[in-house]
């Protein structure tokens, strides 16, 4: 049970703290997509910082600047969203589609490249990260407490200050809602998009980080961060672009998604003789019923999606 | 010693491709003054405002504040310069609430936190001192026409501005609103507030504007106090030349019965009930019919049945009788019917088309515009647009490749005009045919639906308008809550009868 519990909520943080960014990238009115790839990117910012950090750093000085590394990465992926849509007008749909391409492929090859360097006869891309991993855990009485959920916490609770009590957060809106409106009274859209894009760009290299040390000692990055990112989309979708919201329905995607990991623990869900796999498809399919239901109440910002040229106006 | 002017636009031209829209235009406000700007649809108004609010530069010229020369290079500098404007479509986010609109911007803060507590205090003065009443924490999605209007009053009144720009304020207002907003401007007067009033409605220019500056085609053509002028002054300055107010035409010679609508019920989309009841007409050959009532009342949607746009939940359709209730669009097209909709973006016009592309969606499957491979003949689709531009003096950037989007809504009126008449229907059915139009692009369209019904053809016309009503139509049927109540001849009745009925007050049995 406490495994359960333990595993929702690590589960709950990365699609919490990846649905957060695409909130703020939305909110500034730019569809972003290509959270997977960013995922994927600040994950190898974070594994790579592990790899070479010595294991001599306190715990607290190492997990900040591992944490760091992924959001730099992060946030400098989410630059290519940010020129490609905001200054070019690209459509955004397609550039978060090729960040995602591009952010496992980049990434496998960058790490491929990085271990046969160091031997010339592993071609794996694989990071391992046993001991620093130890780093992020406290042990509890059987249950691990993560840093990340008490990051995740604070990051939520930032969120949501700063997009409804701040004048940050309100002129943020106003771009994804009505760009004009926005602009008619002095408001420079592109750059409260570009904050967006960026900011978007700091949650989901967090949520990657977060992600590779969830469960396993090494990633292997071929594997992307296997839909977490579309989640994290559906989570906020659910969530209807609102942190509270987000936090509760990233809790529900969790709760189901950590169930494939220990539903072996509890004696009457094994009796049931459900294969494995069920419970593994059960977050994908939970999100699938849940988006049928809702999109169409949903109210996503005005206008996300579409790019903001100062000289239609 | 010269006078002193709040505001001052001297020789300002500015030009678009293709077009120069504004030419060498002066425009002086003096302190508090209500100062009108009137001109027909793409005469320059709104592109002279622009210049003002910082949105576009010109290519000559210079404005004056107080008599000093100023940069406007963007809203920020017309903002600091204590210049505001009521934007013809408003600047509003839906989903903020009235106050987060107003402060939008101009952010009361302390280390970046939001300080609404002052700012809705301040809101509330003003609007108490304006007599402006807005709930300050209504959503704007949720608040009528005449208060989001009031809350960009208050958007600029909370800015302090001094000069207060309306780009056509009265477009969306019922009459009961806009006779407040008139006493809101004089309250604004008052207070030493200089106004801009950019209008194409007469009446209303000559009830609240001390002077009035007119356009035409871009070029400056004066200006004249209001109360030394009149409508027909002002009017003719406007467009060029005399301009009819009364639509010429001689008694209606109905012919054969052409549309025959038996019993038609309609569902609403908005509620349970149905829109359209049991309604039956008919319309001849050689005769302009109009609906007449008070929008909402089922016209739109006896529209939507009768065009196809809508199912009949039931009743008949008969053309020349012959049944044509489940036909198609195409088909009812295609045998002479013609539809002039309610909504000309949604319905008219395929925005993102070409000029050219949207004069031929009717008729672009027509041998004349597709070979028998299938492939668009383009040569002839741009010699017809370039024809029915002509005909029709449809005005644009650049001819028949303009995209539909980027033209006045006067002109994309008249391109839908010309598309519906081009067909030579056997019914033209018009919907609000004028709406927004300015008064030479009214007179232009009620003398093609009058030649229409001269060449005998049926013209079924819905309207808003009494004038329009009154002048038009040879046959007058009022709906009421999806029925017709009322049945009169133009020359026998007066805006006050029709008004009894429009509100229900009165009814009679109609065979029509």
């Amino acid at each position: 049970m406490l495994l359960l519990i333990q595993y929702m909520l690590i589960f709950a943080s990365i699609l919490i703290l990846v649905a957060l960014g695409g909130c703020f990238s939305e909110h500034s009115g730019v569809i972003n997509l290509g959270l997977e790839g960013i995922m994927v990117i600040g994950s190898l910012g974070g594994a790579l910082a592990m790899k070479y950090l010595p294991l001599t750093i306190p715990a607290v000085p190492y997990v900040l600047l591992v944490i760091l590394c992924a959001i730099v990465f992060g946030v400098a992926y989410s630059s290519l969203l940010g020129v490609a849509s905001i200054n070019f007008k690209a459509d955004q749909t397609i550039v978060g589609t090729a960040l995602n391409m591009l952010g496992t492929a980049g990434a496998t090859v960058a790490v491929k490249a990085i271990n046969t360097a160091a031997n010339p006869n592993d071609v794996s891309s694989i990071i391992q990260y046993i001991n620093p991993k130890k780093k992020f855990l406290i042990n509890m009485g059987g249950f691990e407490f993560n840093w990340f959920m008490l990051i995740t916490l604070i990051v939520l609770v930032v969120a949501y200050v700063v997009l409804y009590k701040t004048r940050f957060g309100l002129r943020l809106m106003a771009c994804g809602e009505h760009p004009q409106a926005a602009d008619s009274v002095g408001i420079n859209v592109y750059k409260y998009r570009w904050a967006g894009v960026l900011i978007s760009g700091a949650y989901g290299g967090l949520g990657g980080i977060c992600y590779i040390l969830a469960g396993v000692s090494e990633w292997r990055f071929e594997y992307g961060a296997a839909g977490f990112g579309f989640l994290a989309l559906a989570v906020m979708i659910f969530g209807q672009w609102k942190p509270h919201r987000i936090a509760l329905a990233g809790l529900l995607f969790g709760f189901f998604r950590a169930l494939s990991n220990v539903y072996f623990g509890f004696p009457f869900l094994v009796k049931l003789n459900i294969p494995g796999n069920i419970y593994n498809m059960m977050p994908y399919i939970i999100s699938l019923i849940v988006l049928a239901l809702t999109s169409s109440r949903s109210r996503a910002p005005k206008a996300e999606g579409i790019p903001y040229d100062n000289g239609q106006r | 010693m010269a006078e002193q002017y709040a505001i001052e636009m001297l020789n300002i031209t500015k030009r678009f491709p293709g077009i120069i829209a504004n030419d060498n235009i002066t425009l002086q406000l003096r302190r508090g003054e209500i100062h009108a700007l009137l001109g027909e649809n793409g005469a320059g108004k709104s592109t002279l405002m622009s210049v003002l609010f910082g949105l576009y530069q010109p290519e000559e010229g210079e404005i004056k504040k107080d008599g000093k020369v100023v940069q406007i290079r963007d809203p920020n500098d017309a903002n600091d310069l204590g210049i505001g404007m009521v934007h013809q479509h408003f600047k509003l986010v839906e989903c903020f609430t009235v106050l987060d609109n107003i402060i939008m911007g101009v952010e009361p803060t302390k280390a970046g936190f939001l300080q609404k507590k002052e700012a809705r205090q301040k809101v509330l003065a003003l609007s108490e001192k304006y007599g402006l009443k807005v709930d300050p924490d209504a959503l704007v999605e949720d608040i009528t026409v005449g208060m989001q209007q009031r809350t960009e009053i208050l958007k600029m009144l909370y800015r302090e501005n001094e000069i207060l720009i309306f780009d056509e304020p009265t477009a969306v207002l019922t009459p009961q609103e806009i006779t407040e907003l008139m006493q809101i401007m004089r309250n604004l007067k008052a207070e030493g507030k200089s106004i801009l009033f950019i209008s194409h409605k007469l009446a209303e220019i000559m009830a609240v504007a001390d002077r009035c500056s007119v356009l035409r085609k871009g070029k400056y053509i004066g200006t004249v106090d209001t109360d030394k002028t009149s409508i027909e002054e002002l009017s003719a300055m406007m467009v060029g030349r005399n301009v009819n107010f009364h639509v010429e035409k001689k008694p209606a010679e109905p012919g054969d019965v052409i549309l025959e609508v038996d019993g038609m019920t309609v569902a609403s989309k908005v509620h349970k009930n149905n829109a359209v009841k049991n309604v039956s007409l008919k319309v001849h050959a050689g005769e302009i019919v109009c609906i007449a009532g008070i929008d909402g009342n089922g016209q739109s949607e006896f529209v939507y049945g009768l065009s196809g746009l809508e199912p009949l939940v039931s009743g008949r359709i008969l053309f020349k009788g012959e049944d044509v209730t489940k036909a198609s669009i195409r088909q009812k097209s295609v045998m002479g019917f013609s539809h002039i909709p309610e909504d000309r973006h949604k319905h008219g016009l395929v925005l993102d088309y070409s000029l050219e592309d949207n004069l031929v969606l009717q008729t672009y499957f027509q041998p004349e515009y597709t070979n028998k491979f299938g492939f668009l003949r383009r040569d002839n689709i741009r010699k017809k647009a370039d024809e029915l531009i002509e005909k029709f003096d449809v005005r644009s950037g650049q001819g028949a490749v303009t995209s539909a989007r980027s033209m006045s809504g006067g002109n994309q009126q008249k391109a839908i005009v010309a598309r519906e008449l081009d067909k030579d229907p056997e019914l033209l059915i018009a919907v609000q045919p004028t709406r927004g139009l300015d008064v030479g692009a009214i007179e232009f369209i009620h003398k093609q639906i009058v030649a229409q019904r001269d060449a005998g053809k049926a013209v079924l016309l819905v309207s808003l308008e009494l004038d329009e009503v009154l002048d038009v139509s040879d046959r007058i049927l009022v709906m009421y809550e999806g029925e017709i109540v009322g049945q009169f001849d133009p020359k026998k009745t007066t805006q006050e009868e029709l008004g009894l009925y429009m509100a229900g007050a009165k009814r009679m049995e109609v065979q029509a």
